[in-house]
């Protein structure tokens, strides 16, 4: 029996059979068979969670929302009740195919990349932990579960980006994940306990339902005021988005995202396309009716994202790592989702372009930008550096890696017929239909900037002459398992945009809305060509500076003798050192050192005033009984006496 | 037949340790596996009377019982003298802190096998250990519950002075001294009990029938409270717990912050909230300023020390400030919270100990800087050191995030400013425990291997097991939560009732 059900099912618990039988038993003891097992697992289950979509969709009974089922996982007071399940809506079948096809492309490539690794099969077994998580994450049905799996996605990526545990570098790395993840998540908490004590249920059907005037009337204690339960509520959805900000590395949480290169490039690769980093996003999506009714949470939303999208962009034009310019383009494009479901709002009504446009370039980007990943991976597994200043020149030796390198490339700078030119254009509309004209100012000038930076980095890793040795010497080839995935990737970083755009305009739209929207909106048709315009003056720029017959490649690869502005920027703002000060002098220096020192003197202190008091006690009541008998015998007359007198006394 | 057993499960420690005493101290592999089998009875015993219990589910107990849900119930008279009895009785809550003892004196006697020292005398003290701690979670009646309470002390003294480390007199003293300071607070309240309630009995049901006066409840709960949270190491009296901890022995550092610990917390809500619910209403929700130490700074002190024990100690502080905001938010959604940290701590933290004690004897160490890179060499005690700590820091999966959640949604339901406000810290701060956990497992367990550590070895058979079993309960409890808070809740209603 092979129904709808049982498919989605499987689609959880394979990856969790994968991670349980590669941890325990296969482990490193076989790592062919470990490979092999997860290949096949997750193989199935993408297969499952197509064959899932397909029905889906066709049935006619689209965009509708389905429970396909909801346990019950832990019992509150009433209706408070945390649930694991699977919420069926065009989100979520769309993110389950890609994250369990994604983690199946990746599954194959890692095969040939973690070859020469002697723990393989811990590799394979947390790779299925983190689809599992991510899948978990997308299919839920409250945000108790999402919670739950928000969390799990959140070890799992640090488990793999400190895979290489011997290495110090990847070790601080997946730390610094880690921990900013969890100070954002800390507020997604607090955001949740908040809004279910407002509300009375976790269940995103409840949440997304609710309009703000039946909560003008209570208060909420929140400890240092007190508020009006519609106001807790604006600040839980503010505390929930929080937490998708920090997932998201939204400036300024974004710093742990470049550094979490220092993990193998399938886990670069993953994390940027599928399981962690479009979380923040789906979280929005996913709340968006309840962000909606809260006001200006969505505002708030917009100017992140939007200040995420240049300043990420304008970072990545002065790096030199491959894997850092991909990673700051991640930025960049998950500040383009996050702006466009922001850019929903207008004034006091809403529209929706920018959530169809969002949800359509989580689709499109997971495409390109895990393409991107894998041929970075085969590029540094070849030249056995992440550095530019070691590549070029790769063109005639890596033939098909060159040709997918463009599809990803053209695809992300927006050029049609590329995918990502139709969920960029939407955006782009997004922004101006919202009459947000400084957002869509900088969305255009930033699709200019994305057009640079990536073609820099194409340009210089495969145009000119080579400037590895290993390269210079033919020591270069493509490996089948690592180009297959690139290959099989390039397909859809080439049609999902053409093939995607009648489905997603026709089906992704967030739901009930309960407040004032506007469902149609005049398309401006100048837009996609002024932004293919300045795509294509960026890439003319990039030629002339990096691949043109007069491009001086060496003296623009040159960190030295810059301005100091360009230094600036080469070092990401100083973000980094920023947050190092921050914590070392404030967390550990500061907080931590007074605490102890509050411990260790005061409280210690006060304790051993008490020892040194009843020592002191205890040698006072000592001297009477010395043995010295005048003593005695005083006392002995005092105490007639004073029987004598008073003799009433109790004694 | 399941009464007999259940009063087996104090009796047979002892015997144990009365079967021992003809063996002579030289045979200890034969003394070894006495205890071992002993342990590992309870054990069986234990397990079988808690699922016994959870399928008796919220029918009705005897009369006698009324209006706790006891099971297995006995009164007998014993020092006819004043009126004590033996009373026992089992409802979910006692039961699952006694399977959570038989666990950990399980894994502590396990982990003990290489004590330096007479190992006859160590596990007889274990053993008597044990019995005091089935006593005070079987007991009903207030004297016999005081009496074994009194017993744990001085063996947990004995235990640390004669087979510990560093300090190793200083922390059994502080430790044993603060104890009997707390006990004497109990102690004086107990009376104050017996004398005011005017019904000549000592039964916690009895009591809980009277109603006692005001003006003495306002004074006898915040004593008694105080009493017992000492030994749960609330702020101020938690100086004893990170000395005691770091000085004592692996398993007594188990036993100690797994089951004794928690003691405190069960008897302030079985005995002084149960008993004086209408004081306990007034008194709780400033109770909760002292959290702001033990749950907000308690993390940023483990930060800033290098001694596995004590950086574990001082997350148990934090961890027990969190039972007690539990408890504080008088919800039964707090209550129950607190109840299941307590279990769920019990086990987090008894491994957190079992594999810092497993990795202290390989090393030779317990300074975090001195170490790095050990995974390599010993990748099954890293792993279940990492695993302890991601229940510690409250991942999902591992019961420390049920119980955790569980308090945080009980504690926000508590109206009152203060509480509000601590329970805002209490959630940020889950960030603080990620940071210490993070680098203590990163300093220890990765970076570049030091040459001196390349003949270490992974752990044997019998650690693994240890390892193996107590993070299975961990997972049960976090992936299967619904059954363990069907037990509490039944246990809790009658506590609760009394607050409405």
């Amino acid at each position: 029996m092979i129904n709808d059900i049982t498919l989605s099912y499987l689609i959880f618990l394979l990856p969790l059979l994968t991670f349980v039988v590669n941890g325990l038993f296969l482990g490193n003891r076989n790592a062919k068979a470990a490979a092999a097992f997860a290949i096949a697992c997750n193989g199935l289950a993408a297969a499952s969670a197509i064959t899932v979509a397909i029905h889906y969709f066709c049935s006619g009974y689209a965009p509708q929302k389905a429970i396909m089922f909801d346990y019950e996982f832990l019992p509150f007071a009433g209706s408070l009740v945390a649930k694991i399940g699977m919420l069926v809506d065009p989100l979520s079948i769309m993110m389950l195919v890609v994250v369990t096809f994604i983690s199946f492309m990746v599954n194959i490539y890692s095969v040939g990349y973690m070859r020469e690794d002697r723990a393989e099969g811990r590799f394979f077994s947390l790779l299925s932990l983190f689809s599992f998580s991510m899948l978990g994450l997308v299919a839920a049905t409250n945000l108790f579960q999402m919670f739950i799996f928000w969390e799990l996605v959140g070890v799992s990526s640090y488990l793999l980006i400190g895979f290489w545990y011997h290495k110090p570098s990847a070790v601080s790395a997946s730390k610094q994940a880690f921990i900013l993840t969890r100070f954002a998540d800390s507020f997604f908490l607090l955001g949740i306990v908040l809004v279910s004590y407002v509300v009375g249920s976790f269940d995103f059907s409840t949440i997304n339902a609710l309009s703000l005037h039946a909560f003008q009337a209570s208060t909420v204690n929140l400890g240092l005021c007190s508020v009006s339960s519609a106001e807790a509520l604006f600040i839980g959805s503010v505390l929930i988005f929080t937490g998708g900000w920090g997932k998201s590395a939204m400036f300024p949480m974004h710093i742990w995202l470049p550094n979490a290169m220092e993990g193998p490039t399938p886990v670069s690769s993953i994390i940027h396309s599928a399981t962690m980093v479009v979380a923040g996003v789906y979280l929005v999506a996913r709340l968006f009716p309840f962000f909606a009714a809260c006001g200006d949470t969505l505002t708030i939303v917009m100017w992140v994202g939007a200040f995420t999208m240049v300043f990420a962009a304008v970072i990545a034009c002065t790096q030199k790592d491959i894997k850092r310019i991909l990673a700051y383009s991640t930025l960049s494009q998950l500040g383009y989702m996050m702006f466009a479901l922001g850019a929903c709002k207008i004034h006091q009504v809403y529209a929706v372009t920018g959530w169809t446009a969002s949800t359509f370039h989580i689709f499109t980007h997971a495409f390109f930008k895990c393409s991107l990943f894998l041929i970075a991976g085969s590029l540094i597994h070849q030249v056995h550096t992440n550095d530019l200043d070691a590549m070029g020149g790769l063109r005639k030796k890596m033939p098909i890696t060159y040709i997918c390198t463009l599809i990803s490339v053209l695809a992300i700078s927006g050029i049609p017929p590329f995918s990502g030119f139709f969920s960029k254009d939407e955006i782009i509309l997004a922004a101006f239909q919202g009459h947000h004209y400084v957002v869509f100012a900088v969305a255009l000038f930033t699709s200019g900037l994305t057009a640079f930076y990536m073609f820099r980095m194409f340009f210089l890793a495969f145009h000119g002459e080579p400037r590895h040795e290993g390269v210079k010497a033919g020591h270069v080839h493509e490996d089948f398992a690592m180009t297959l995935p690139i290959v099989v990737l390039a397909v859809p970083a080439l049609l999902s945009g053409i093939l995607g755009k009648g489905l997603f305009e026709k089906f992704f739209v967030p739901g009930q809305l309960h407040v004032p929207q506007l469902l149609k909106l005049a398309h401006a048709p100048w837009i996609p060509f002024a932004a293919i315009g300045v795509a294509a003056i960026a890439i003319a720029i990039a030629w002339f500076f990096y691949a043109s017959p007069k491009a001086k490649v060496q003296r623009a690869l040159d960190s030295t003798n810059r301005s100091g502005i360009y230094k600036v920027i080469y070092h990401k703002f100083y973000f980094d050192e920023m947050y190092y000060a921050v914590v070392r002098q404030f967390i550990f220096g500061g907080i931590a050192r007074v605490s102890r020192a509050f411990n260790d003197y005061i409280i210690e202190g006060l304790l051993a005033f008490c020892v040194w008091f009843i020592h002191k006690l205890g040698d006072l009541v000592r001297t009477a009984q010395a043995g010295y008998l005048p003593f005695y015998l005083g006392t002995l007359i005092v105490g007639v006496l004073l029987w004598r007198f008073f003799g009433q006394l109790p004694l | 037949m399941e009464t007999i057993l259940f009063n087996q499960i104090w009796i047979i420690p002892l015997i144990t340790v009365l079967a021992c005493i003809p063996i002579s101290a030289s045979r200890a592999k034969l003394l070894r596996g006495i205890h071992t089998a002993s342990a590992s009875l309870v054990l069986a015993i234990v397990c079988f009377l808690t699922y016994r219990v959870y399928s008796m589910g919220a029918a009705p107990a005897t009369d006698a019982a009324n209006p706790l849900l006891l099971r297995f119930f006995i009164d007998i008279p014993w020092l006819s003298l004043f009126n004590a009895h033996y009373t026992v009785g089992a409802d979910g809550l006692n039961m699952l802190l006694l399977a959570l003892t038989a666990f950990i004196v399980w894994a502590g006697v396990l982990v003990s096998y290489n004590i330096k020292g007479n190992q006859k005398v160590f596990f007889a003290l274990i053993q008597i250990l044990a019995t005091s701690v089935y006593g005070v979670y079987m007991s009903f009646d207030l004297v016999l519950f005081f009496v074994f309470y009194e017993m744990e002390a001085l063996c947990m003294y004995l235990m640390i002075a004669c087979y510990g480390s560093g300090r190793r007199d200083y922390g059994g003293k502080k430790l044993t001294l603060t104890l009997a300071f707390g006990s004497s607070m109990i102690l004086a309240t107990l009376f104050g009990l017996y004398f005011e309630g005017g019904v000549n009995s000592w039964s916690l049901m009895e009591l809980s029938k009277v109603t006692f006066p005001m003006e003495f409840q306002m004074w006898a709960f915040p004593l008694m409270f105080m009493g017992f949270a000492v030994s749960s190491s609330l702020f101020p009296f938690h100086f004893w717990s990170p000395d005691g901890h770091s000085s004592a022995p692996t398993a007594v550092s188990m036993l100690a912050a797994g089951v004794m610990m928690k003691m405190g917390a069960y008897g302030c809500l079985r005995v002084a909230m149960f008993l004086m619910p209408e004081a306990a209403k007034f008194w709780l929700p400033y109770v909760v300023a002292l959290l702001i130490f033990n749950v907000v700074l308690g993390p940023f002190i483990a930060i800033r020390h290098k001694d596995l024990k004590y950086i574990t100690a001082y997350s148990s502080i934090s961890h027990l400030g969190l039972i007690f905001l539990g408890l504080a938010a008088i919800t039964p959604i707090g209550l129950r919270g607190a109840s299941l940290q307590m279990i769920s701590h019990g086990f987090l933290t008894g491994l957190f100990f079992a594999t810092i004690g497993m990795i202290y004897e390989r090393t030779h160490t317990r300074d975090i800087t001195q170490m790095g890179g050990i995974m390599r060499k010993m990748p099954f005690l890293g792993v279940g050191f990492v695993l302890a700590g991601f229940a510690g820091l409250g991942l999902p999966g591992f019961s420390g995030f049920i119980a955790e959640s569980t308090i945080f949604i009980g504690a926000f339901q508590q109206p009152s400013t203060l509480t509000r406000f601590v329970t805002i810290l209490a959630i940020l701060s889950i960030t603080t425990t990620a940071v210490y956990i993070l680098q203590t497992a990163n300093r220890m367990l990765h970076g570049p291997l030091p040459q001196k550590y390349e003949s270490l070895t992974d752990g044997c058979f019998r650690e693994k097991l240890v390892i193996v079993v107590l993070v299975a309960c961990l997972l049960f409890i976090g992936v299967c939560p619904g059954w363990i808070s069907e037990m509490l809740d039944w246990s809790i209603a009658p506590i609760f009732e009394k607050f409405l």
